[in-house]
């Protein structure tokens, strides 16, 4: 309810402090998934938030990273595949284009998730982005294109269903908004 | 102080290498050949192509060989599980947004995408999307054009121009997929070096405006040959198909031009192709040149030799032909009695140079015409019988001409203004048909080898020198293989003396003098 900037007491549980420091989640809304430390970090389900606490040992015991402690809370209304694209986006259009993977790799990526957002795509594409993002990882200069390339592991990984309703066509979000944006 | 060695192993061989080399050298040196796109050994490292990744033990990440300098003790790993599968998944992203028109592409056949894929890769492409699409068929500058949906971001041409030709001309714009190279604004790819980008280029993004088209590679034959444009004598590849030159390409000689050549040299092989070339021998009758047997001009020859006395005959070599033409023509000539020797250079107004690889003096071989012992052409006589190797202008030709009774006797290999006032004419073959030596400024003798044999009757002068010493009755100078000539010239002349075919090599031989 209340983005801004905090500055809280390391240690303190992640749940408290979007709760209890930022004022929760809208009403009524059910938690899905947290990205904790950038929008490049590991995503952490609804489950691992409950767990964790706001300091890097027990984060990284998640598999994800504090990193610049940019923090964004997803709630039920958001579509992974769709977040992802999103992200995919962002780091196609970023990539100054010097490294083979990460030039070619964030780009191709994106192409595939746009496709997917839009139901044109196989179980297959879900493979080739998971593929995508392993192979560009740790190969170039600098880190961008692990910067996508580990959100596509986790989001995929923690929310795969999300991505293979999109495969079934069924997801209802992503209806629902591509028919409010027409 | 020499540079310490550091102790390497290499794919499971032990080796020694100077501290500092870099692992693509290295490897080399240990027999594995790492791919590489953006790495050129003359130019600054780039680091950006990533397919040279290798595995060094006790390095968690996999490293760029061309980036990685071989320190003691470092086990490198170049070719197992997990280097084959990054090299072919950087392969397959450098694929992702090629246009894949190798049908279409002049690079095919040597090209480093198509070799590597093959080598590499050969998986089916996985990119259904619509590809990125750039601009095609840009001319950069008058010699280079660019394909942008070819060019796989190397920035191998960029380099070349910042850190060889020194002209910042070359960039790239735009981000991510959308990278493309181009010209900087109002600036064009125009420096005299330019043509080595496309030789550089591992794709077929730059290609040759004037080579483009013309022959698949495939069909290409290269003989190596040196560049006759100047004194430098850059080495050079002359690429031939069917008795016709199709480019020259530069050949690598660390003492003389690296890997380089200029973009004018590029086409000094286009005369050779030219409609004005002579085929037969001439003679001059009722006023014209007519074509005769080639006896009947060699017959011609020997009767105003017979008949002309030696004071009044001159010789005029040429620093546009090689050491064994200027030769044999001197030592003919000398045999029949003549003292009276010159040597024509090609003089041009403001020539182009520059500290690199332009020299001013637009002759391959006037070092060996000097050498030989012939000054330069000075009109301060006039003669009855002259000689020529090769076309003199007519200006300076008459004025060391008699006004009557004169024969002027000329080997070309074109038409031009001296032939017009000769009497009789031979035609000899040009530089990329010869077979012989140049010695360039550095007074290194050079090997030329001919990419195909000259059209018709033409013959080098050291044939026809053997027919007219035969038909003057003459013992010497006979030859019957250019080997002979090479033979004969480095006994009769000091300065050449040591000089054989093995020792000049492909790379050059210093004259002592």
């Amino acid at each position: 309810m209340r983005p801004g900037v905090y500055e809280v007491e390391m240690g303190i549980p992640m749940r408290k402090f979007i709760n209890e420091t930022c004022g929760g989640l809208k009403a009524g809304k059910i938690l899905k998934a947290v990205v904790p430390g950038g929008s490049s970090m590991p995503v952490l389900t609804a489950q691992e938030v409950e767990e964790v606490n706001l300091d890097y040992e027990a984060i990284a015991s998640k598999g994800s990273l504090l990193g610049s402690g940019g923090m964004i809370v997803i709630d039920e209304d958001t579509c992974m595949v769709w977040a992802l694209e999103n992200l995919a986006r962002f780091y196609s259009h970023e990539s100054c284009g010097q490294c083979s993977p990460c030039r070619e790799g964030t780009g191709w990526a994106y192409k595939v998730l746009k496709r997917m957002v839009h139901f044109d795509c196989t179980a297959e594409d879900i493979e080739l982005v998971l593929d995508i993002g392993k192979k560009m990882a740790g190969k170039t200069i600098c880190v961008l294109a692990d910067s996508l390339a580990m959100p596509i592991a986790s989001y995929i990984g923690k929310f795969r269903a999300e991505f293979e309703s999109h495969v079934r066509k069924d997801c209802v979000r992503c209806q629902k908004r591509m028919e409010a944006s027409h | 102080m020499s540079t310490p060695l550091a102790k390497v192993t290499i794919d499971g061989k032990e080796l020694e290498v100077p501290a500092g080399t870099n692992l693509i050298e290295a490897a080399k040196k240990a027999g594995s050949a790492i791919p590489h796109y953006c790495y050129h050994e003359k130019l600054s490292i780039a680091g950006n192509c990533r397919i040279c990744l290798v595995d060094i033990e006790k390095t968690p990440k996999l490293s760029i060989a061309c980036n990685t300098k071989v320190t003691d003790g470092m086990v490198v790993h170049t070719n197992n599980q997990k280097v084959l599968e990054a090299r072919q998944s950087v392969l397959e992203f450098i694929l992702v947004n090629h246009p894949i028109d190798c049908p279409v592409c002049d690079q095919a056949g040597e090209c480093k995408l198509q070799d590597y894929y093959m080598k590499h890769d050969l998986k089916a492409s996985r990119m259904k999307e619509e590809k990125v699409h750039k601009d095609k068929a840009i001319a950069l500058g008058p010699n280079v054009m660019l394909d942008q949906e070819r060019c796989i971001l190397c920035s191998r041409c960029i380099r070349f121009c910042k850190e060889i030709a020194e002209e910042d001309q070359l960039c790239f714009s735009e981000r991510g997929n959308h990278n493309e190279l181009t010209v900087y604004p109002g600036k064009k790819l125009d420096n005299p070096y330019a043509m080595n980008t496309i030789d550089i280029c591992p794709v077929g993004a730059l290609t040759s405006k004037d080579f483009r088209f013309k022959q698949r590679v495939w069909f290409l034959k290269e003989v190596d040959s040196v560049c006759p444009g100047c004194a430098t004598g850059c080495n050079i590849k002359i690429s031939h198909n069917k008795g016709v030159a199709y480019r020259l390409l530069p050949r690598q000689n660390e003492a003389v031009n690296e890997t380089w050549m200029c973009d004018g040299g590029r086409f000094t092989f286009k005369p050779t192709n030219a409609e004005n070339r002579l085929r037969h021998p001439m003679v001059r009758s009722e006023g014209a040149l007519k074509v005769v047997r080639q006896e009947k001009a060699i017959e011609d020859i020997a009767k105003v030799l017979a008949a002309v006395p030696v004071s009044s005959i001159l010789g005029i070599a040429s620093a546009q032909f090689t050491n064994e033409s200027n030769f044999a023509f001197w030592k003919f000539l000398k045999e029949v009695g003549v003292t009276d020797f010159y040597y024509q250079a090609l003089e041009v107004s403001n020539p182009s140079q520059d500290d690199y690889l332009i020299h001013p003096d637009k002759n391959p071989n006037r070092a060996g015409v000097e050498a030989l012992g012939l000054k330069a052409l000075v009109e301060d006589k006039r003669y009855q019988l002259i000689f020529i190797l090769g076309d003199l202008p007519s200006a300076r030709l008459q004025k060391i001409l008699l006004d009557r009774q004169r024969t002027v006797v000329v080997f070309s290999s074109h038409e031009g203004e001296g032939v017009e006032l000769a009497d009789i004419v031979l035609p000899v073959p040009t530089w990329v048909e010869e077979n012989g030596t140049f010695t360039n400024k550095q007074k290194r003798v050079q090997r030329i080898l001919p990419a195909f044999s000259a059209p018709a009757e033409n013959k080098s002068v050291w044939e026809w020198t053997s027919l007219l010493a035969k038909a003057c009755k003459k013992e010497k100078p006979v030859y019957q293989q250019i080997n002979e000539v090479m033979a004969d010239l480095s006994e009769t002349i000091p300065d050449f003396k040591g000089v054989n075919p093995d020792k000049v090599g492909n790379q050059g031989f210093v004259l002592m003098s």
